[in-house]
């Protein structure tokens, strides 16, 4: 958790460094929130979006906060990026899963990089497209093993296409994406990866939906396909709608009802999720 | 209940996704043109768009030494056209005049941002301000880096 706080910081202090200003080269809110996992989209799903503001030959990053509560589990997430020139981003997160009625904890770090190979948001017919990668490795993993986990640590690979109309239904502004990821995650990987029931990567479905309903308030919905390795527990998809709000370049509040299934054996696992997300 | 949100949302992105990225034609009908305000709206609009323009320190150097009444004049040409009012722009084409100068795509969005302030001003409803703004940015790829 130290490390990956200083990691953090390293981050951040390096981007203020290399850039006497923050980055601002591209429009409010097309740097998305950050996920659980650290990559820019949405809070569950990663876009294609580039993490920040940072355009042309700028460089940014952000960091953020996000607590996720639901009946029986808390998870929270510290997390940080690092973006460079609207192409590349590299993120990490430390996330702390909280099994409340066990009063037991389980740690996860994920190392991101995601890299924009074609598109624009906004500006082209075509969709942005990007490629990404995530490492993620379980520091607590007594529990995930006592349930049938293969791992406790692995990569996941995605391709994610987003896209903007600035006049779309009702003449507001809409954003999609669609995310399709090569995964064994456990419950994201706090579970460990692979199980008794597949040990395989598998391609699971995400998508994301959002309306601007001003240029700075977007309420949308999210959807993640997960795989279900574990004949120990039933794992479900998760879905969240969220309303997310950028007063300025500089912060991004996301906050969301989020149904994230059964989890480890209790079911029906719903709450809130709430993330702060400064950019530089 | 979570199985038919999680359908509507990949169907609904998956059809948003085959939707045209926005009329690259001008308006049709004169709807747009009225609700900036008509010829006169439309020239205070531009005004106020340039006045921002030379606040903002990223781009106002792009626009010294150039004949500000002149590029008054067309934009607001242009804008009237776009928004189907009858007008008929008269300049040159966005890629004969941005040839040379270097506009970055953090350029053209900052130039984006100072017609919003600009329509904020003028109380302009956010349905005018989208489909305005989805009229110009196809002008993108003919503006920008060249």
């Amino acid at each position: 958790m130290k490390s990956i706080g200083l990691i953090a910081i390293s981050v951040v202090a390096s981007t203020l460094m290399m850039s006497a200003e923050a980055a601002d080269g591209r429009l409010l809110g097309t740097g998305g929130a950050t996920n659980i996992e650290g990559a820019a989209g949405g809070g569950l799903v990663p876009w294609a979006v580039i993490s920040g503001y940072s355009e042309d030959d700028e460089r940014g990053g952000t960091v953020a906060l996000t607590r996720a509560q639901v009946d029986d589990y808390r998870l929270d997430v510290t997390a940080a990026s690092f973006s460079y020139q609207n192409r590349l981003e590299i993120s990490v997160a430390a996330q702390m899963f909280n099994l409340e009625n066990l009063g037991a904890e389980l740690r996860q770090h994920v190392f991101g990089v995601k890299y924009r190979v074609a598109g624009d948001l906004i500006y082209t017919s075509m969709p942005q497209i990007s490629v990404g990668a995530l490492y993620k490795r379980n520091t607590r993993y007594d529990i995930p093993e006592l349930v049938g986990s293969q791992r406790d640590s692995d990569w996941e690979a995605y391709v994610a296409a987003s896209k903007v109309w600035l006049a779309g239904p009702f003449d507001r502004t809409w954003l999609a994406n669609v995310t399709l990821r090569a995964t064994r995650a456990n419950q994201f990987g706090l579970l460990g990866f692979g199980g008794d029931r597949g040990d395989s990567h598998q391609i699971a479905v995400e998508a994301a939906t959002a309306v601007f309903l001003h240029r700075s308030l977007a309420v949308g919905v999210e959807y993640r396909q997960k795989p279900d390795n574990l004949s120990f527990a039933k794992e479900e998809d998760a879905m969240s709608a969220f309303v997310a709000w950028f007063p300025s370049k500089r912060v991004a509040l996301v906050g969301a009802f989020l149904d994230l299934g059964s989890i480890a054996g209790a079911t029906n696992q719903t709450g809130y999720y709430l993330s702060l997300q400064a950019s530089f | 209940m979570k199985k038919l949100v999680s359908q509507c949302t990949v169907l609904l992105t998956l059809a948003l996704l085959v939707l045209p990225t926005g009329s690259a034609q001008a308006n049709q009908d004169d709807s747009l043109y009225r609700a900036l305000g008509g010829e006169q709206g439309i020239q205070q609009l531009v005004e106020d768009l340039l006045f921002n323009v030379a606040d903002d320190r990223r781009i106002r150097h792009h626009f010294v030494d150039i004949d500000i009444v002149r590029l008054h004049e067309k934009l607001s040409e242009q804008i009237c056209e776009l928004a189907g009012g009858p007008c008929e722009y008269t300049g040159d084409d966005m890629v004969k005049s941005h040839t040379g100068m270097g506009v970055t795509r953090a350029d053209f969005n900052a130039l984006v941002e100072a017609l919003q302030l600009a329509m904020d001003d003028h109380q302009i409803s956010i349905s005018a301000q989208n489909r305005l703004l989805a009229l110009l940015a196809p002008m993108h790829a003919e503006i920008v880096n060249r």
